[in-house]
């Protein structure tokens, strides 16, 4: 799923200076499940910037409304009349939800609170790691399922590169695995060692030409 | 609420120890409000949070010992809450407004009042 | 004029390269300084490319320079900085100046060097470089178009022998060795042990390919454990980091020196491998100390 981590303080703060009124806009699906922007960050971030801006003496009134996926026009579109209300919207979705906000609210200046990061999943709780790098041409069946374009810190297909630190951790972060020591492992497991022999010719980079666009028809 | 000293008391614990203390005629602040809640682990982030958004001067919140909650993690899941909740009002800068845990037993009413009066030691000096 | 490298590969019995760092400008002095110092004292002058992601003078640049000055360079390309088109752009550039070698890397990643924000690359990895250097070699470019006017690199990379754990380093050797390489010259070596071992390997895959042995001196005990905890590939083992620290306070330098020509004897009289690139950057002038001490002068 799509992981976020909400922005700092300061960012939200200034973005949130200029007005007196704002709605404040959670998801309730990829941002509520790793705790960026759910109903109760919402609530959150909308307490703390009550008592920020009340202490300064510039109180700023919050609207707060959670909508089950906010990439979804006809789920946003029933904040029709909270928008109405408000001088802003401060949303805590992923990019994907702040711009349906902002394309169907053109009128409203609409601020993100997250910074979306990327598809992953959790290690343990609380603790999300990138699995997905989206790059539409997927090889996970060669690598014994872990990806190497984002796994490995350099997205080599031929890896591991002469930089593997002691033990089989990243030579950019020691607190990470090598993807590609961890795919030896894997494959030796299963006895299929051969797929990493196998030479990869360079990646196609335009597997998806960004924007990417998919039309996908109902079985 | 302006002012109060807002008291989230565990009806295990807490709350007959603030009980008690009443009883005995120990000497506290008045300005305290108490707000019994089942376990100190049912007071979510926002209460304490609204707490002080309504004018509260602080916010305790009051649970059993450790090791004798009632519902087993409850005491332990409010400490980290507070923990929390003091890092969200540094994140804004709101300052000198304590939000405490302090663990005890049904029957140490003087526990309950020794909490009260350092609260509001902590808020007479930081100049609220 | 320089014999070309390709066939001092073939005739010489143990080859010996050095290193030029560029520096960070457009004031080649230096370089120039270091290229005449070295360039009839070894077999080929590898030029680093962005080294340890930090910028610096092309290596290109220094590349033709050696040319000029009458020794033979070694043109290493990285694919961090650059894709698959500017690389292909480059070698037809560097071999019509006359640089016809070429060390095939992948590359430090951006976070080691000054540039921290800036994208990686990677369009390529290090294999892929190679096959692409043999398909410019045969005439076409990757994507299938007829060369007009083509190249013809002696081709070279990288490799790891202490890498840990070593199995998946040694399956992206037999990678590089299928794709074709006429030299390998290793990242630093401190254990002979572990050169014998990755010797072993190539050798029973490719009887042709040129093992020269990474030397880089290490001139404290200091230094030895930055270098492991913040260099990538290297392993600088604990007996090492002792005798540096029991060497007297400011003779690390020549400590260093002598370490590493005790090696490269060790290597050159064994008969371990094929020969030697030795890497002092910032360094470049104590190089010939290093051969003298060698006995390689």
């Amino acid at each position: 799923m799509i992981i976020a981590e909400r922005k700092p303080m300061e960012e939200i703060e200034q973005a949130m200076a200029p007005y007196k009124k704002v709605l404040v806009a959670g998801c309730g699906t990829c941002v509520a499940v790793c705790w960026a922007g759910g109903e109760k960050e919402v609530e959150i971030l909308a307490s703390q910037l009550r008592l920020a801006r009340s202490a300064e003496g510039n109180e700023i009134v919050t609207l707060e409304a959670t909508v089950e996926r906010q990439c979804e026009k006809e789920m946003v579109a029933e904040l029709k009349d909270k928008v109405a209300e408000v001088e802003a919207v401060l949303s805590l979705a992923c990019g994907s939800g702040v711009q349906t906000m902002a394309e169907l609210f053109e009128d409203k200046p609409v601020f993100p609170a997250v910074n979306t990061t990327f598809i992953g999943m959790p290690e343990k709780e609380g603790l999300w790691v990138e699995m997905c790098g989206a790059c539409g041409d997927c090889v996970l069946d060669r690598t014994g399922g872990i990806c190497p374009i984002v796994r490995c810190a350099k997205g080599l297909l031929n890896g591991p590169c002469g930089g593997t630190r002691k033990g089989g951790k990243c030579e950019i972060d020691p607190e990470k695995d090598c993807a590609w020591v961890l795919i030896y492992r894997r494959l030796e497991k299963q006895g299929r060692l051969d797929l990493m022999r196998e030479y990869y010719s360079p990646r196609n980079f335009r597997a998806v030409k960004r924007p990417g666009r998919v039309q996908a028809v109902k079985a | 609420m302006n002012g109060c000293i807002v008291a989230f008391c565990c009806e295990h614990s807490a709350y007959p120890a603030a009980d008690l203390a009443g009883k005995l005629r120990l000497h506290y602040p008045e300005n305290i409000r108490v707000i019994r809640v089942p376990c100190a682990g049912r007071v979510d982030v926002i209460h304490i949070l609204k707490a002080l958004e309504k004018g509260a001067a602080a916010v305790l919140v009051l649970g059993c010992e450790d090791g004798a909650c009632h519902h087993i993690t409850g005491n332990t899941r409010a400490k980290e809450r507070v923990k929390y909740c003091n890092m969200l009002l540094k994140e804004v800068q709101i300052d000198g407004r304590p939000v405490a845990m302090f663990n005890l037993s049904p029957n140490a009413p003087h526990k309950f009042v020794s909490a009260v009066n350092e609260i509001t030691k902590i808020i007479k000096e930081s100049g609220r | 004029m320089a014999t070309p490298f390709r066939e001092i590969l073939k005739t010489k019995d143990f080859v010996v390269t050095a290193e030029v760092g560029p520096v960070k400008g457009s004031n080649v002095s230096k370089a120039i300084e270091h290229i005449e110092l070295l360039k009839d004292k070894v077999d080929g002058l590898n030029v680093t490319d962005n080294q340890s992601s930090v910028m610096r003078y092309p290596s290109l640049g220094i590349c033709l320079l050696i040319k000029e000055h009458g020794g033979e360079p070694v043109f290493q390309v990285t694919c961090r900085d650059r894709n698959r088109l500017a690389i292909q752009a480059d070698l037809l550039f560097a071999y019509s100046r006359g640089v016809s070698n070429v060390l095939c890397l992948t590359g430090d990643s951006i976070d080691v060097g000054d540039h921290k924000e800036a994208k990686q690359v990677f369009d390529l990895d290090s294999v892929q470089l190679i096959h692409l250097v043999h398909t410019l070699n045969s005439g076409k470019d990757m994507a299938g178009n007829e060369l007009d006017g083509g190249i013809d690199f002696c081709i070279g990379t990288t490799a790891t022998p202490s890498a840990d754990p070593l199995e998946p380093q040694l399956i992206k050797v037999e990678k590089k060795l299928k794709a074709g390489v006429s030299f390998i010259q290793t990242q630093a070596i401190y254990e002979l042990d572990e050169l014998k071992r990755f010797t072993e390997f190539v050798r029973n895959r490719d009887e042709k390919v040129k093992i020269l042995a990474g030397i880089v001196p290490v001139i404290g005990a200091k230094m030895a454990a930055y270098m492991n905890e913040n260099v990538p590939g290297i392993f600088i083992p604990q007996h090492l980091i002792d005798e540096l620290a029991q060497a007297p306070k400011g003779t690390g330098v020549s400590k260093g020196i002598e370490i590493a020509a005790r090696m490269i004897k060790q290597i050159k009289e064994e008969k371990i491998c094929d020969g030697v690139h030795i890497m002092f950057i910032g360094r470049e002038e104590k190089v010939p100390e290093i051969l003298e001490a060698a006995g390689l002068l």
